[in-house]
């Protein structure tokens, strides 16, 4: 247990050993996305609440829009693959391949956001904005919190990816890229679940 | 000075805390000093209007719980957890120095609403929160509260979160991963352990409030109905999620102390803290349960006799951890070499005044009789027996024990003893004739009252008893205070302490270990069946050691969020973007800061 690797990197305790073997910064966000759990599993939840409790309309079922969305949850999926891909890449030094993937990453993003920024124009059009009923403001609270851990990782992606542009990202960095895979991973999850209990199961 | 802002010595951030927090403090006692007077009398002592009055016990709450006893555990937390674990600093030495200005600014931020009521064409003292520390809806509406006061409160928490939370990765990873070779998860200190657990409720119970607020701001600032009843909303939701926080919360602020008060027992009582494993299993299962009383909050909302009762059990289920605790502290005293210091009085005060608070909890643990005890001054009395005697009272144990590790000067014994001895009397005045003013019907939060009600007398004893603990304060002001004049001259190990804290210089170091040692027990400077003592570190690095230098960027990102909350406060939409940069230009400059360890 007292045996760690030792990755190297400026935030400082890793580049020691540590006592669970665990790079510190990796432990760290861990920790965070316990906690970003409780967030979305509050949001959710109170979008549950209020379910069906909307006085007036326009409702989830005369409003969602559920093959674009499909699309757009595919397309999240697959910036998941891009990261995997990003990630191998850099660990086994391919620089080249790495950037590709990285920017690819933050294109399938930018494609969810823009649909995202589409589908609530769309909304508001229909009649549904963020104070018309609680299913508005539930909605739009949910998945623009989510919208939000999208756009933060898409900035970090980016970046990475002009770190990796200006030949300052390398495998020696592997840890960071692996990070902003965690956080990719983890709010792509969120998505799902969102995309379920707010879509599908109207 | 330029040292000290840029600073990321987690033991110059612990003295950072330790002073802010214990300004906040003074400042929240002098909030309930006013209402104590105020309530001296029948129909009001001080003539204090019922708006004065709301902002008064909504800031006082409100500065207690999260800008005097979490940051002041905070304090020890950032002072001894290294030390404690046998590290050199905590593993993220920048965002721990971001935790503090965050939590400095957020106090600021939340305070400055006394003074701010011009800014907004009001009087001073007219801004500042007024809903009560858990701030219940619909009093926090916009139609029932259009002035900024609960926008100071919201943001104020907001901010305050995001102390709370970076602090909450920071320590858990620290007591996790760079703990000493052979200090394992069994050999921590008890004080590492509930600070372990109370960070994992830091950044589990956080996030929920942090909803709570975030859909509170939506509702006054964009016109939704999270928790408006026109739109379809539901106020109960606000108790709930504020609840669910809420209850966590209480035992993010008692679980440290308990901490504290299992480090001091074993060492004036020259015993190992008796069934160790136990205070740390119990402590666990706490934290496990508190997630699961929320509701005990809300008997009166009328939640239905099934959701009642489950709640009820939940409730009386956490007094047994907590019960087993108590019967282990005194296991460690019982045949124990006891002496009586004043950090062991506290630590023995904690015990006896934590269970007046235990019984007087469970005793509304029962729906039944909550609904005779709620919102009365019985749960004051509750809530001042738990937190005063519980939390405060471990806080000072924990004071006066490493009072000289933290500065290298030993605190005056007898003032000590004065302190403690006007501490107990004064709590106990104060807050025991609570439980009767409860009973016979006296409301909490109540600006006046008649004298009809028949509770002037208890009423008269709580003022008295609450000016005692300011005087009893003041004496501790001072002793602290006096101190600086002092000269260094505190041993490494004044109290014969077992634990990696007490084998090093006092106060140590910056670089704190000469050389990291090898733990081989769970008290490594004590002789126990298996292990002799550790043998003392050298005097002397035998290499240089390198200390990161400091940076400014937590602090100049740290500013960006009170930016943002005052533009938000104001309605001015390019001031919260300003601050907004600050924060994105602050984070940029940090992580391409070269830093090392
Ligand atoms: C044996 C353990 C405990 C039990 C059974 C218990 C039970 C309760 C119950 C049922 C209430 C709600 C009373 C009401 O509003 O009608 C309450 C309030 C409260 N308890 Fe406890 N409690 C316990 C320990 C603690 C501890 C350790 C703390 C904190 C250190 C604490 C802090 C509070 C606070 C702050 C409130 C009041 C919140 C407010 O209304 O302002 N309690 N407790
Ligand atoms: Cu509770």
């Amino acid at each position: 247990m007292t045996h760690g690797s030792a990755h190297a990197h400026e935030a400082g305790a890793g580049a020691h050993r540590t006592s669970m073997g665990l790079d510190s910064r990796k432990m760290a966000f861990w920790a965070f996305i316990g906690s970003e759990c409780l967030l979305f599993g509050s949001l959710i939840s109170t979008y549950l609440v209020y379910k069906g409790r909307s006085l007036t309309g326009p409702f989830p079922h005369e409003i969602l829009n559920i093959p674009f969305t499909s699309f757009s949850t595919f397309d999240l999926l697959m910036s998941s693959l891009a990261m995997v891909l990003a990630l191998a890449a850099v660990q086994r030094g391919d620089m080249k391949q790495g950037k590709l993937w990285l920017l690819v990453t933050a294109l399938l993003g930018l494609v969810f956001l823009a649909g995202q920024f589409w589908e609530f124009s769309h909304f508001v059009r229909e009649g549904l904005g963020l104070t018309t009923n609680l299913f508005g403001s539930t909605f739009y609270v949910l998945t623009g919190t989510h919208g939000a851990h999208v756009t933060v990782g898409v900035i970090w992606l980016l970046t990475l990816w002009v770190q990796a542009l200006r030949g300052k990202l390398g495998p020696a960095n592997a840890m960071t890229v692996e990070i902003t895979g965690l956080y990719w991973h983890f709010v792509d999850v969120v998505w799902i679940v969102i995309f379920t209990v707010v879509y599908l199961i109207q | 000075m330029k040292t000290w802002l840029t600073t990321t010595d987690h033991k110059r951030i612990g003295l950072l805390y330790f002073w802010t927090a214990f300004g906040f403090f003074l400042i929240g006692g002098l909030e309930a000093l006013i209402i104590r007077a105020q309530l001296a009398r029948p129909d009001g002592g001080l003539g204090v209007s019922a708006e004065t009055f709301n902002q008064l016990f909504t800031m006082h709450g409100t500065t207690m719980v999260f800008l005097a006893l979490m940051p002041l555990s905070a304090a020890f937390f950032n002072f001894m957890i290294p030390l404690q674990i046998g590290a050199r600093d905590v593993a993220f030495p920048r965002l721990n120095a971001f935790s503090y200005w965050v939590f400095l600014l957020g106090g600021l931020f939340l305070n400055a609403s006394f003074i701010a009521g011009p800014l907004f064409g009001a009087d001073r003292l007219s801004v500042a929160p007024d809903a009560g520390w858990f701030g219940y809806e619909n009093l926090t509406s916009r139609q029932f509260s259009p002035g900024p006061n609960v926008d100071f409160w919201l943001l104020g928490l907001q901010i305050l979160g995001i102390a709370s939370l970076a602090a909450g990765f920071n320590f858990i990873v620290t007591i996790l991963n760079m703990r000493a070779p052979g200090m394992r998860m069994l050999r921590l200190p008890p004080f590492t352990w509930m600070t372990l657990i109370t960070q994992f409720l830091v950044i589990t119970a956080f996030p929920v409030i942090t909803v709570a607020l975030v859909l509170l701001m939506f509702d006054r600032f964009f016109g939704t109905h999270f928790f408006v009843p026109q739109g379809g909303g539901d106020p109960i939701l606000w108790q709930h999620l504020f609840w669910m926080f809420g209850h966590p919360e209480v035992y993010i602020l008692i679980l440290p102390a308990m901490g504290i008060v299992s480090e001091v027992l074993p060492t004036f009582s020259k015993k190992p803290l008796f069934g160790y494993t136990v205070v740390v299993y119990s402590g666990v299962v706490i934290a496990f349960l508190g997630w699961s009383v929320w509701s005990h909050h809300m008997f009166s909302s009328g939640l239905g006799p099934i959701a009642d009762s489950v709640f009820a059990g939940t409730t009386m289920l956490i007094a047994i951890p907590t019960g087993v605790k108590i019967f282990n502290w005194i296991g460690t005293l019982w045949g124990g070499q006891i002496r009586f210091t004043t950090s062991l009085l506290f630590a023995v005060g904690f015990i006896a005044m934590f269970i007046i608070g235990g019984l007087s909890g469970v005793s509304h643990a029962s729906a039944p009789s909550d609904l005779q005890q709620t919102d009365t001054y019985y749960v004051v009395a509750h809530i001042h027996y738990v937190l005063f005697g519980g939390t405060i009272l471990g806080l000072f144990a924990g004071m006066y024990y490493w009072w000289p590790k933290m500065t290298g000067r030993l605190l005056s014994e007898s003032l000590g003893k004065v302190h403690f001895w006007l501490t107990m009397i004064g709590m106990n005045l104060a807050f025991f004739p609570m439980h009767f003013s409860g009973l016979l019907g006296m409301p909490r939060r109540i600006y006046t009252y008649s004298s009809e009600l028949g509770v002037t007398g208890f009423n008269q004893a709580s003022t008295i008893g609450a000016f005692l603990i300011g005087l009893a304060t003041l004496v501790f002001v001072w002793n602290l205070l006096r101190t600086r004049w002092q000269p260094i001259s505190a041993p490494h190990n004044p109290w014969g302490g077992a634990t990696l804290e007490w084998a090093i210089p006092s106060p140590p170091p910056v670089y704190n270990f000469t050389v990291i040692p090898t733990v081989e027990s769970r008290m490594p400077l004590w002789q126990t069946e298996r292990h002799a003592p550790m043998r003392p570190l050298p005097e002397r690095p035998p290499a240089p050691i390198h200390v990161p230098g400091g940076s400014w960027w937590p602090l100049i990102t740290a500013t960006g969020l009170p930016v943002m909350a005052i533009g938000a406060l104001s309605h001015v939409i390019p001031v919260v973007l300003a601050g907004a940069a600050v924060v994105i230009v602050g984070i940029y400059r940090w992580a391409y800061e070269p830093f090392e360890m």
